[in-house]
């Protein structure tokens, strides 16, 4: 163990770490909203969705540091009286949540499916690369929209309602895996050529084995690098179809939710209501795509 | 070249008809269409006339052909939400949504390929680290807070732009244009400024990364040993090479503005098919939702097609059959 | 004037690679001359500094690259230091360049015509008609059939040899004095070999034009040069007319590397072999680079570099020679 703490110390991936100031910010930011989000019952200021606290006296506040702004709310209320601040915290783990989740959900598929295609090749690989096609000839949001809607349509609102979370993160997760599959596949179909998986063969080693101990230790490089970068696509996904109003259900606010809320106060001049959920999306977004970024490079010598 | 065509029109072909599936299985089996058609009251004889009258008698493979009929002659039924035939109100809406975004696509093209062939040249210029801080940041905006920025600085601090619908707009046949009015120029700026900065963003990344590709082969170390000048390495060999790709790529994105115009449309409350079906897809309006995803993929498919044919005239290597090959 | 330089004088030249762990030093004190006219063989284990020699002469070293100290002269003017754009206006005209692999050197989207006819406007005073009829011209003497025919075709539209062959025209087709050509053969079948080198070397003797050779072919060598360097681990090792380092090598490295070449004209038990391998660029030992896989090693070899000393015919950087430069000098 500690072996292999010092090797990642002493290589290359830890070094461009260090001395990239803008990824070890990132991390830092990534990490701020990550545990914001994870511990948003315990350090949140108040709880949003408490409503005995809540009072509409409250709402509209403005941020603490304006003249009729209150400390105990920082960055002021929304039209309920909501205390922003724990509102974006609890909207954060929402949107990490489903972020994490999807891309988790794509990712395995993808790579299942990519592996299968890769290395079983013939109709199999034909059929799924063929879906692939057709799905990334749309754009990953315009399917889970879809899936959205039709699952919206198929179910009554209650049990959609109750299940909404879970809808969402089926549509963007769909909408996502055929990138994966797509390196996946490649990857395999270069290893499964090699001489020690040909070997491995020969000698009598089942299939999914090779798979499994061979194949796959060598293609998590690349599948690590579009996991990082589909989680910020993710994410934005999510707050994406929470804007529309077809996300996540209003019961669970999401950063995407809040802001859509907040969007219908923007011209009455309640800014902060949509502006800071929306920095903190951005702030989220940005460094882990940075923090992909990075990783692509560092695993990727060449591309430097 | 005709070959090519119609080999291209017969790969689509499988996907049109996979889509036109999907849109029928929704239409045909999400929802109960006859219980919205016919609202509270209605008598059993009323049904069966209107399941007869609908064709829901039939088989699948009739009822579908009859869809795709009805379909390539742009008939896709009544709106649940607004009862009125959805041809009409997607030919309504479809201008607005156009205009959005081809503005958006030029405004993309024009900045984002000149940005990448930049960046990709002076990699380690002051102004590429800025393009590249800049054009990370355009992607991790997600659109419709792109869209509320811009309508926050633009139309309520500052008052200079509209922040909702078209402006007027002027009538040519059935096409409604706002390209020639002032009103309507001005409504355009912030949607299509909205709609096209991600895809600036992302085309610029795209070029770079091929132009770093392109710069690094042999041919263009061999072009620099032969003397070339810098301005021929670049914008001859290297950025023809780039543009293969890039070709792909921005075609993919030209469906992708149609798809984000979805987003862009409910910031701006403009009246596009974007709002449309996201309105449909809240309401679960089936008839409008697989009609606009016909639509989008007829849209797309042709969109392939043309990148295709682009494609085709930039690279010789695709246009077999000519010379004698080789020796 | 010019009689008297040499058309190419390298002198000390040394290029060095900064990396993160590290300067690495691929090109140490190399120095050596090309007469008009004159073939030169270069030859070496890949990572002998070969290829980046010939690419720091035509002023292309991929970054992070650079000539840390030496001169390169053209003509007894340097080279080694000029701005880009002037480097540029040599590079083609005075300077040619042929790669290793003809699949990847040609650009793909332009017909072989337009290549050759963009070279030579670039740098010889002919309008684009007349750019058109030599560059058929070129076509024709390096070997295409039907170049009239073949001048609108894409490079793709070509075998690979065929294609060496166009390199080779685009090479020539400004007229320069010297080519650099680094391992022109090496990506082209065996039986095709023969003829590029021939073609080369008939055509370099047709228009005057001297040549650095760079290969690890030594039949290619033998074949084709005048005189021939052989590099190991980023120096000279020996230099001389190629017949005396071909029959008999002074440095023990080169002496290694001619018995590993199988000889036509006896049968042998077993081909000799060098023991170990060259050393890696960050690793390079102290005194002589060879000396830890050397059959003749002694003391002094693990101590000092040598330099280029007299030996026989030829110079060879070792020490075996020390005492005959005294007595010579």
């Amino acid at each position: 163990m500690t072996d292999t703490l010092r090797r990642f110390f002493d290589s290359d991936v830890w070094w461009s770490f260090t001395r990239s100031p803008i990824t070890m910010l990132s991390a830092i930011v990534a990490l701020i909203c990550i545990l914001g989000a994870l511990f948003a019952p315990w350090i949140a200021p108040h709880n949003p969705f408490d409503l005995a606290s809540l009072n509409l006296l409250d709402a509209f506040k403005p941020p603490a540091w304006t003249e009729e702004g209150e400390r105990a709310y920082l960055l002021g209320t929304d039209d309920q009286g909501r205390d922003v601040l724990s509102a974006i915290m609890y909207g954060a783990r929402v949107s990490l949540l489903v972020g994490l989740s999807a891309t988790l959900f794509a990712t395995t598929l993808g790579v299942t499916l990519g592996l299968l295609a890769g290395y079983l090749g013939g109709k199999l690989d034909a059929l799924l690369m063929r879906i692939c096609d057709v799905q990334l000839t749309f754009p990953s949001i315009l399917v889970a929209l879809l899936i959205d809607g039709v699952v919206r349509a198929a179910l009554p609102r209650e049990v959609h309602d109750q299940i909404a979370l879970f809808v969402v993160i089926f549509a963007i997760g769909i909408s996502e895996w055929p990138k994966f599959a797509r390196t996946v596949r490649g990857s395999t179909m270069v290893e499964r050529n090699k001489e020690y998986v040909q070997a491995a063969r020969v000698i009598g080693v089942s299939p999914p084995r090779i798979m499994l101990s061979h194949v796959l230790p060598n293609v998590l490089g690349p599948v690590l690098v579009i996991a990082t970068l589909n989680l910020g696509l993710a994410i934005l996904s999510e707050a994406t179809l929470s804007f529309l109003g077809v996300g996540v259900p209003a019961t669970q606010p999401s950063l995407g939710t809040l802001i859509r809320i907040g969007n219908d106060f923007l011209f009455s001049g309640e800014w902060w209501i949509t502006i800071f959920p929306g920095v903190t999306l951005i702030a989220m977004v940005l460094s882990v795509n940075l923090l992909g970024d990075w990783l692509r490079d560092a695993l990727n010598p060449k591309l430097r | 070249m005709f070959a090519f065509i119609i080999s291209r029109i017969l790969q689509a072909l499988p996907v049109m008809l996979t889509v036109a599936l999907i849109s029928f299985a929704m239409f045909a089996y999400v929802g109960d269409p006859v219980a919205i058609m016919l609202g509270q009251d209605f008598t059993e004889a009323q049904r069966q006339a209107l399941v007869k009258d609908l064709g829901l008698d039939q088989p699948f493979w009739v009822q579908f052909g009859t869809f795709i009929g009805n379909a390539v002659q742009g008939e896709f039924g009544l709106s649940y939400r607004l009862s009125r035939p959805v041809s009409d109100l997607i030919a309504e809406r479809a201008p607005a949504t156009l205009e959005l975004a081809l503005t958006a696509a030029i405004v993309a093209l024009l900045i984002g390929v000149p940005m990448g062939v930049y960046t990709g040249l002076y990699r380690n210029s002051w102004l590429s680290r800025f393009f590249l801080t800049f054009s990370l940041v355009g992607v991790s905006l997600p659109t419709f807070l792109i869209g509320i920025l811009l309508i926050l600085v633009f139309a309520v601090w500052l008052g200079w732009l509209p922040s909702f619908g078209r402006g007027d707009t002027v009538k040519l046949g059935w096409w409604s244009t706002g390209f020639l009015t002032w009103t309507g120029i001005k409504a355009l700026i912030l949607p299509s400024i909205t709609l096209g900065l991600f895809q600036l963003t992302l085309i610029m990344r795209l070029v770079r990364a091929e132009m770093l590709e392109v710069l690094r082969t042999d041919y263009i170390k061999f072009a620099r040993a032969r003397g070339l000048p810098n301005r021929a390495v670049h914008f001859g060999h290297a950025l023809k090479n780039t543009l293969v790709p890039v070709i792909t790529i921005v075609g993919l994105q030209l469906g992708a503005i149609i798809a984000f115009a979805i987003v862009t449309e409910t910031v701006f409350q403009w009246p596009g098919m974007g709002l449309l079906f996201i309105q449909s897809v809240n309401q679960a309006d089936i008839p409008v939702m697989a009609a606009y995803l016909l639509l989008i993929s007829a849209l797309f498919v042709s969109i392939n097609l043309i990148v295709d044919l682009l494609y085709y005239a930039v690279d010789p290597r695709l246009r077999i059959g000519r010379g004698q090959g080789a020796h | 004037m010019s009689g008297q330089n040499p058309l190419l004088e390298v002198r000390h030249l040394r290029v060095e690679f900064p990396t993160r762990r590290g300067t690495l030093v691929a090109i140490d004190d190399v120095s050596f001359t090309i007469s008009a006219g004159e073939v030169l063989g270069v030859v070496g284990e890949s990572g002998a500094g070969k290829s980046m020699t010939g690419a720091a002469i035509i002023g292309l070293l991929e970054p992070p690259g650079r000539i840390a100290a030496g001169e390169i002269l053209l003509d007894g003017r340097r080279i080694d230091n000029l701005r880009y754009e002037d480097m540029r206006r040599i590079r083609g005209k005075e300077i040619g360049a042929i790669f290793q692999d003809p699949l990847t050197t040609l650009n793909p989207l332009y017909t072989v015509g337009r290549q050759l006819a963009e070279t030579m406007t670039t740098h010889l005073p002919i309008t684009p008609a007349e750019a058109r009829k030599r560059a058929i011209g070129w076509l024709d003497l390096v070997g295409i059939p039907a170049a009239a025919q073949r001048i609108d075709s894409y490079p793709h539209e070509f075998s690979g040899g065929m294609r060496q062959r166009v390199v080779i025209a685009l090479a020539l087709c400004a007229e320069p004095r010297l080519i650099v050509a680094d391992e022109p053969t090496t990506a082209l079948d065996v039986s095709i070999q023969a003829q590029i080198i021939a073609l080369l070397k008939s055509l370099a003797r047709e228009k005057g034009t001297a040549m650095m050779l760079v290969t690890h072919d030594m039949g290619v060598i033998a074949e084709t040069a005048d005189r021939v360097a052989v590099m190991y681990a980023g120096r000279i090792a020996e230099i001389g007319p190629v017949r005396n380092v071909v029959k008999q090598a002074s440095h023990p490295y080169t002496v290694g590397l001619m018995g590993s070449i199988p000889p036509l004209d006896r049968r042998v038990e077993r081909l000799a072999q060098i023991d170990g391998a060259m050393p890696r660029l960050s690793a390079i030992p102290k005194g002589c680079a060879y000396n830890p896989r050397c059959p003749k090693v002694f003391a002094r070899c693990r101590e000092d570099r040598p330099d280029l000393l007299p030996a026989g015919a030829t110079q060879a950087a070792c020490w075996l020679y020390a005492g005959e430069a005294k007595t010579h000098g």
